[in-house]
C-alpha cells in the first residue's frame, strides 16, 4: 500500500484516497507540431524500472492534482510536489539521486 | 532424446515407475551466433520460435530467458481463451489463435489441456447489454460464433449465480460456447519441447542487457552470459518491453502495471463454464483441481514488482461475492501478480521497429494468453518474410501516429 502526502492540504494517506494519473510533465504538442511530436505527446511514455515522475489526484480529499516521484521497482514514494511546475524541484531530484544510490 | 507421448508410452512408464521420461527440452550452452534470437521464453516468444521452424523451416533460433521458462505472465494468468472481440483485426488473430488451441495438443504432442467449456460475459447494465448486442452482431459478420443469452439461460448454465444482485442485476450475457481455458504451464512447456526437438536453443537464466547494432541494423545482443550475434531479433518480453526498447534505442506506447489473481481452496465441482463480470471487475472459473480461479482489474500505476495493491483484490472479491454469494465462505489459498504491458487502445503490437532487423511483439496487456498460438504464428511470418503478414499488419507501431487504433478498451473494459 503506497503512502502519499498531498502537497496542497498536507494530508498523508494510503493510496486508496488517491487516484493515479499517469506520467507527469507531458507537454502538449502545439498546433504546428509534426505527426511525430503529436504521437510522442499522445502515446509514447517513459516506462522506467526505477524512479518515475507521475500525476496523482487527491480524489477522496481536497480533490487537487499533484505530482510524485516514485520508484517502480521498490514502490517507495520519493516525494510529492505541486503540479504547477515544469520540472521536479531540487529536493525531489536529490531524493531521486539518493533513492537510486 | 525426445520421447513420443502416447497411451502406450504412458502405460510402459506406469509399469516401470515413471523413471524413463527424458527432459522435455535441452539446456545447451549458447553459441556465438544464431539466425534469429527471440528474447523472452514466455508463451509468445516460444510460439514465435516454434512457428519459425514449423511454418518457415528456420531452426537456427535461440530463445533467451532471463529467469525460468514460462515464469512471466504466461505462468501467472487465469487462462481464459476467447475470441469474441469487437474489431475485425482482433477477431482475426484471436480466432486464429482459438482455432490453433483446438488442435494444439496434437500438433505439439503435448497435452495443453485445452478445455472449450464456454465463456460467459455478463451484462449487468443497460449500456453493457447494448455493447454486447453490438459485439454479437460484429462477431456474426466476422464468423466468430457468439450468442446473447437471457438471464434464464445464464441461471441454467450457472446455478450458483445470483441474478438479482443489489447493485447490478444480471440482464443477460454474451456466450461463446467454443471459448474456454487451457493449462498455462503446459502451453509453454509444450512449445519449448517442440522447439528443442527441432534443434533450437532455449537458454534460461540468460538476461539480455543490451542490443548491438551497426548502421541502423541489429547485429546481436549483450547478455549476462556474454554477447550473442544474430541476423534478426524478436523482442517478446511483455511487461519488460519498455526496457528492451530502450536498449534498442526507441520508445513505445506502453506502460507496465500489475495485474493480480487469486485462487481459493479446492471445492466440489460447482461451475463448469468461465464467467466474466466486467462491470464489477471480476471473473471466475473452476480449475480441474476444484479451486476457484479469480481475477480482476489491473492496478493503476506503473509497477515492476509483480505484486499489486491489496485494495484491488478486495474490490474483486467484493464484486464476486455479490454475484456469487456462496463464495463468501471460501478461504483463499494464494494470490500473485504479473506485470502487464498496456497500450493506449488495449490492442497488441506486432511490428517492425525503428531498428533494422529488430521486431517486437508486446502490448498484450491483461489478455494475451488466449493469443499465444496466433501471435506466434503472425510474428514468425513477419520475421521470416521481413514484413508483417495479413494477421500482423494492422497491429503495427505506426497505427498510433496514423490514428488507426484498434480500440478494444470499450469492448471488454476488464482484465482477462
Ligand atoms: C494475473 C494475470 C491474469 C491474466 N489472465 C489472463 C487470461 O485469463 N487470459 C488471457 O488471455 N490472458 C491473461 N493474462 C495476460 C497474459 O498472461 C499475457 O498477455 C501473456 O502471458 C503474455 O505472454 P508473453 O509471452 O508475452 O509474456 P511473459 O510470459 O511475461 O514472457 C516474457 C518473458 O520475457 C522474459 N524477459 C523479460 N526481460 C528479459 C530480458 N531482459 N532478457 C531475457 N528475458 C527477459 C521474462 O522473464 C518472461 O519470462 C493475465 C495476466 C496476468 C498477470
Ligand atoms: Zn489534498
Amino acid at each position: 500500500m503506497l503512502l502519499l502526502t498531498c502537497p496542497h492540504c498536507g494530508v498523508t494517506a494510503e493510496e486508496t484516497e488517491f487516484a493515479p494519473g499517469g506520467q507527469a510533465h507531458l507537454r502538449r504538442a502545439g498546433p504546428g507540431a509534426s505527426d511525430e511530436e503529436f504521437e510522442a505527446y499522445m502515446f509514447l511514455r517513459d516506462n522506467p524500472a526505477g524512479p518515475h515522475l507521475e500525476r496523482w489526484r487527491h480524489a477522496y480529499g481536497c480533490g487537487k492534482w499533484f505530482l510524485a516521484a516514485r520508484c517502480t521497482v521498490t514502490l517507495r514514494v520519493l516525494g510529492t510536489y505541486p503540479a504547477q511546475t515544469a520540472a521536479p524541484p531540487d529536493d525531489i531530484r536529490r531524493a531521486i539521486a539518493g533513492g537510486q544510490a | 532424446m525426445r520421447k513420443h507421448h502416447s497411451a502406450i508410452a504412458l502405460l510402459r512408464e506406469a509399469l516401470s515407475g515413471h523413471t524413463g521420461w527424458p527432459r522435455a527440452w535441452a539446456s545447451p550452452l549458447p553459441r556465438d551466433r544464431y539466425r534469429v534470437i527471440v528474447v523472452g521464453a514466455g508463451g509468445h516468444g516460444l510460439a514465435t520460435a516454434y512457428y519459425l521452424g514449423r511454418n518457415h523451416g528456420i531452426t537456427d533460433v535461440a530463445v533467451l530467458e532471463k529467469g525460468w521458462l514460462g515464469g512471466g505472465n504466461t505462468g501467472r494468468n487465469t487462462t481464459i481463451i476467447r475470441s469474441n472481440y469487437l474489431q475485425d483485426p482482433s477477431a482475426a488473430i484471436y480466432e486464429k489463435s482459438r482455432e490453433l488451441y483446438e488442435g494444439l495438443s496434437q500438433d505439439l504432442n503435448y497435452n495443453v489441456m485445452f478445455s472449450p467449456r464456454g465463456v460467459m460475459m455478463l451484462a449487468q447494465t443497460e449500456h453493457e447489454v447494448r455493447g454486447y448486442l453490438r459485439t454479437e452482431r460484429a462477431n456474426y459478420l466476422q464468423g466468430v460464433e457468439t450468442r446473447f443469452i437471457s438471464p434464464a439461460e445464464v441461471k441454467k448454465r450457472v446455478p450458483i449465480i445470483r441474478l438479482d444482485g443489489p447493485r447490478y442485476p444480471v440482464l443477460g450475457a454474451l456466450w461463446q460456447a467454443r471459448a474456454g481455458t487451457a493449462r498455462h504451464d503446459a502451453v509453454a512447456w509444450g512449445y519449448a519441447r517442440a522447439c528443442s526437438a527441432m534443434g533450437m536453443h532455449i537458454i534460461e537464466n540468460c538476461a539480455v542487457t543490451g542490443v548491438r547494432s551497426e548502421a541502423g541494423q541489429v547485429t546481436g545482443v549483450e547478455t549476462t552470459r556474454g554477447p550473442i550475434g544474430c541476423d534478426r531479433l524478436a523482442i517478446v518480453v511483455a511487461g519488460h518491453s519498455g526496457r528492451l526498447a530502450e536498449m534498442a534505442g526507441f520508445r513505445l506506447p506502453v506502460e507496465s502495471v500489475a495485474l493480480q489473481a487469486l485462487v481459493s481452496e479446492p471445492i466440489k465441482p460447482c461451475m463448469d463454464v468461465v464467467v466474466m463480470a466486467n462491470t464489477v471487475h471480476g471473473y471466475l472459473s473452476q480449475s480441474d483441481k476444484g479451486e476457484m480461479v479469480i481475477g480482476g482489474g489491473a492496478d493503476g500505476f506503473n509497477n515492476y514488482t509483480q505484486r499489486g495493491s491489496w485494495h484491488h483484490i478486495e474490490e474483486t472479491v467484493r464484486a464476486l461475492v455479490e454475484t456469487f454469494p456462496m463464495l463468501s465462505r471460501l478461504k483463499m489459498l494464494r494470490q500473485w501478480g504479473g506485470i502487464v504491458d498496456m497500450t493506449g487502445d488495449r490492442s497488441p503490437i506486432i511490428s517492425p521497429t525503428p531498428l533494422g532487423g529488430c521486431y517486437i511483439n508486446c502490448g498484450w496487456g491483461t489478455g494475451g494468453f488466449k493469443a499465444i498460438p496466433g501471435s506466434g504464428w503472425a510474428t514468425a511470418e513477419m520475421i521470416a518474410g521481413d514484413t508483417p503478414g495479413p494477421l500482423a499488419a494492422p497491429f503495427g507501431l505506426d497505427r498510433f501516429r496514423e490514428g488507426r487504433f484498434i480500440d478494444e478498451s470499450v469492448a471488454a473494459g476488464v482484465a482477462h
